[in-house]
């Protein structure tokens, strides 16, 4: 009887801190949604060249992060080797666009 | 079936898609294949970004695309993200049919994006004559846009084999890991999809 009754405390507890983190990824939605938003009202409203592109990539950047830390649980223990695999990916990534974008210019 | 797949309710693990090691392996494994195709993305991102200029005489970034198109699609794919994650919550907690419910939803927000996506490249072929073979502008295009739309089509494959394969089963320690793998790729699609409609489909815009 006591290890069921400590039982149901210990899912209690799970559910509880599920129930938070459900709200933390509505959040996390919420504020991905408001940043597309801001993105296409930068280019739709047709501000200056100079200052729409760096504040859209900024804007996907950070939502990119959202996605990864907290939808896909980046943010979570036990990730080391996974931000290692997606850091390296990233790595190589930069070091191609940066490679193709300053020496393929025709 | 072995010691470890089978389910004690009073004892249920907390997190069903990592308590197995067959489930860690899948996990990363997961994760391996992501980083890679970081890479892959990133080749079409760079030879899209070295070409977009090179039209050939034909339309330009500026000609062809329409933000109002755009927008949906993103709404519709960082949707389905969200319906993901709550199917994944649902599955933590154990209730089945909910979660079915959730990766119904996930499935219909994907097609809804394919159809959107297969209505914009139908349009561009016949109303502008943009194509594949237009400039190396179209083929960077068609290449990366197209690419990201076959990893749709094959993640809708993928969940709706799961979900048609798991219906009478439930939950169990063997396809909890594959449910969660699958919502893994799924955002994993979306985070490519919010550097297309950026890079592609906003910096082409802006003039």
């Amino acid at each position: 009887m006591t290890e069921n009754t400590s039982m149901s405390k210990l899912n209690s507890y799970q559910n509880h801190k599920s129930k938070e983190e459900m709200k933390h990824q509505v959040i996390t939605f919420a504020l991905m949604i408001i940043f597309t938003l801001i993105a296409f009202y930068a280019v739709a409203v047709d501000m200056d060249k100079i200052f729409v592109i760096p504040l859209i990539l900024i804007l996907a950047i950070v939502q990119v992060g959202f996605q990864f830390y907290y939808f896909m649980h980046m943010k979570d223990k036990g990730h080391e080797l996974v931000a290692l695999l997606i850091f390296g990916g990233i790595w190589v990534a930069a070091v191609a666009i940066l490679t193709f974008t300053t020496i393929i210019w025709w | 079936m072995s010691q470890e797949h089978t389910l004690d309710p009073n004892n249920l693990p907390k997190d069903p898609a990592k308590s197995t090691l067959e489930g860690k392996h899948k996990f990363l494994g997961l994760w391996f294949f992501l980083g890679g195709e970081t890479v892959l993305f990133s080749c079409f991102f760079a030879t899209y970004l070295a070409l977009k200029n090179s039209t050939a005489g034909g339309p330009t970034s500026q000609d062809l695309f329409g933000l109002e198109l755009v927008f949906i699609m993103t709404i519709l794919l960082l949707t389905s993200s969200l319906t993901s994650v709550y199917a994944i919550y649902h599955m933590k907690n154990y209730d089945f049919k909910k979660m079915q419910l959730w990766f119904g939803i996930t499935a219909l927000l994907g097609l809804a994006f394919l159809g959107f996506e297969i209505y914009e490249f139908y349009h561009y072929i016949t109303d502008y004559g943009f194509t594949f073979r237009s400039s190396a502008f179209g083929s960077a295009f068609y290449t990366l846009v197209g690419f990201h739309g076959g990893h749709v089509v094959f993640g809708l494959s993928w969940l709706i084999a799961l979900m048609v394969r798991n219906a009478r089963r439930g939950i169990t320690l063997k396809n909890a890991s594959k449910f969660n793998t699958f919502s893994l790729y799924w955002h994993f699609i979306d985070v490519v999809w919010v550097f297309i409609f950026t890079v592609v489909y906003l910096m082409g815009m802006v003039s």
